[in-house]
């Protein structure tokens, strides 16, 4: 199983499918990879830095995507999201609701991938301010092969993304996208009894690593990784669900504000599903705290051992 | 004696004809919805009245997302109120909605938004449309187009920063086919800009992030035709900007002298006395 940056992966897969579609610009805000400077360097007519300036950044993709061009805006993922959020807001978000603009938002640098660039870099809002707004759909990749899948369905859906991709290298968790559909929104990595985590994104590493420790000891707990947050395809999700009795939400991100967490507890009580439910994240606190990510998910009882320490309490509750 | 008139005081008489229609009819939608925005209205009458009845924009009523029209971005969506009459002479939507506007089930609001045939871009939150128009520029380039893009703003808009961020863009990027029309109107909704931020000289701003300025009589349409004709057949990879000087709430003398003309209604009454005094 390979270990890859997602945000390589990604550029080099845009880049081929550039290479063939005269009709993809790729624009960022003086923010790069080591992929990207091959693209900047052939395709110079469809590759714009638009300088430090994520607002110009939004509206200029707008514009482009409003003349039919498939557009990628690329980013650090708080600056992308958080400073340009009305940009995002009017342009994309309402946009959408009467023209097609495909723009393709992505960010890097999802929760705390720059863990010691401190609380400015770090980036535990966004899928809830992201998710709320219509027309936009929000793509959260657990591994480099999803983020690389990812391409073709963003230029043949038609709509605005938001892509939250990790900075750090990840092991591969997908063998490939092969007879895979994006659409699917979520992927039962692990069949388990009783409880199951659902996850997304680096915390989906995490989740695996638990069920494998847990296994040592005889418990069998299911895996979900969620990486379509919007649209989750409710109907499939509800069935997974409905196989388990609690359920443990992870993500580098706040809970109990819109995140994850909220997704699957609404689902629980609109579908009626009955099931214990607990979620893992980050308390309404920025992390000031210099440290490595694992460093860092300590602090914030967010490591393994917390992890299963909650899993037990979960089960042995009557 | 009869004097031969000009092909050129010809297209002009009926450009001033046609401003003082555009007006009466602005008024006639104030009086019927106060909610509108009169002020920032009336300053940009005679801009939407010779960009569209002088053909200096090529558009087609029928096909409003043709390939081959001029893209029009109307950034300070509040004062487009005066853009509806001109809309629906020339066919983009009946005349009967004119009388409709804020009233429930119409199309035209209190701001414009592109659910309106004619209207580009979503509006109503200001510093937008010219960043959104560099894109459209760049994107019409790369297809080899050679149609222009038009952007209004108000001089107000000018505070916000994403506006500094697509001039410097522009320039950078030689957008030769985009022309920003500044409706320099010297008032913002709390007072007068150059109480709030100052920004004159405006167009030694825009020269040194290198656009190629003009400025005008916003109200004069011999002014106005000729400039915008220039700007328009002229290249020189430079991106273009009109600063049409005008008077918020021109034609009323109350509003023209008011620092908070942008949020002063006309009193039914008063807006019928300027209405009659149009006819």
């Amino acid at each position: 199983m390979e270990t890859k940056v997602m945000r390589d992966v990604f550029i080099q897969q845009v880049y081929y499918r550039m290479r063939d579609d005269r009709n993809i610009f790729f624009l960022c805000a003086d923010f790069g990879s080591p992929k990207l400077d091959k693209l900047k360097e052939d395709f110079k007519d469809r590759f714009i830095n638009v300088g430090i300036a994520e607002q110009n950044l939004i509206n200029v993709s707008t514009g482009l995507a409003l003349e039919g061009f498939t557009v990628y805006a690329y980013a650090i993922a708080p600056f992308l999201t958080m400073r340009a959020y009305e940009q995002i807001r009017i342009n994309l978000s309402l946009h959408a609701q009467l023209r097609e603009v495909n723009v393709n938002l992505v960010g890097v640098g999802a929760g705390l991938s720059y863990d010691v660039s401190g609380p400015t870099h770090h980036c535990l809002e966004d899928i809830t301010i992201m998710k709320v707004l219509p027309n936009v759909e929000v793509f959260s990749p657990s591994d480099w092969v999803l983020a690389q899948g990812f391409v073709d369905y963003s230029i043949r859906v038609k709509k605005p993304k938001y892509i939250r991709l990790d900075g750090k290298p990840l092991p591969q968790i997908y063998n490939s996208m092969k007879d895979f559909k994006i659409e699917r929104g979520f992927s039962e990595l692990k069949k388990g009894k009783k409880l199951c985590l659902v996850s997304t994104g680096i915390m989906t590493h995490k989740a695996l690593q638990v069920a494998k420790r847990l296994s040592e000891e005889s418990i069998n707990i299911g895996v979900i990784d969620v990486f379509l947050i919007k649209p989750l395809s409710e109907a499939s999700f509800t069935k997974a669900l409905r196989k388990y009795q609690a359920v443990i939400t992870l993500e580098e991100g706040f809970i109990n504000n819109g995140g994850l967490d909220s997704l699957v507890l609404q689902l629980i009580n609109r579908k009626g599903i009955r099931i214990k439910f607990k979620n893992m994240g980050f308390s309404q606190r920025y992390v000031f705290d210099i440290g490595s990510r694992d460093y860092l998910h300590k602090l914030n009882k967010l490591d393994e051992g917390s992890i299963i320490k909650n899993i037990k309490a979960l089960l042995r509750q009557p | 004696m009869h004097m031969e008139m000009s092909n050129q005081e010809r297209l002009f008489k009926f450009l001033e004809d046609k401003a003082r229609w555009v007006k009466k009819e602005t008024l006639k939608i104030h009086k019927a919805a106060a909610e509108t925005r009169l002020a920032s209205s009336l300053s940009a009458v005679e801009i939407f009245t010779v960009l569209y009845y002088g053909r200096l924009i090529r558009f087609n009523a029928q096909d409003t997302k043709s390939e081959n029209r001029d893209r029009f971005i109307i950034s300070k969506g509040h004062g487009a109120i005066s853009f509806y009459p001109v809309l629906a002479d020339l066919g983009f939507f009946p005349k009967e909605s004119l009388s409709k506007v804020c009233k429930e089930g119409s199309i035209l609001g209190g701001i414009p938004d592109s659910v309106i045939p004619g209207f580009e871009t979503i509006n109503g939150s200001l510093g937008h449309g010219l960043g959104v128009a560099c894109g459209v520029a760049l994107a019409l380039k790369r297809k080899k187009r050679k149609e222009t893009v038009f952007v209004l703003a108000g001089d107000g808009e000018l505070n916000e920063g994403s506006v500094w961020e697509a001039i410097m863009f522009a320039g950078e990027h030689k957008l030769d086919n985009l022309i920003l029309i500044v409706d320099n109107n010297k008032a913002c909704m709390l007072d007068f800009c150059k109480n709030i931020i100052d920004l004159s000289p405006l167009d030694e701003k825009f020269e040194v992030f290198r656009w190629r300025t003009k400025t005008v009589n916003g109200h004069n349409v011999k002014e106005l035709y000729a400039s915008l004709k220039i700007l328009k057949e002229s290249s020189g990879g430079k991106p273009k900007v009109l600063i049409a000087d005008t008077v918020k709430g021109k034609g009323v003398p109350r509003l023209e002298i008011d620092p908070l003309s942008h949020i002063k209604n006309l009193r039914p009454e008063e807006a019928q006395g300027l209405i009659v005094d149009l006819e």
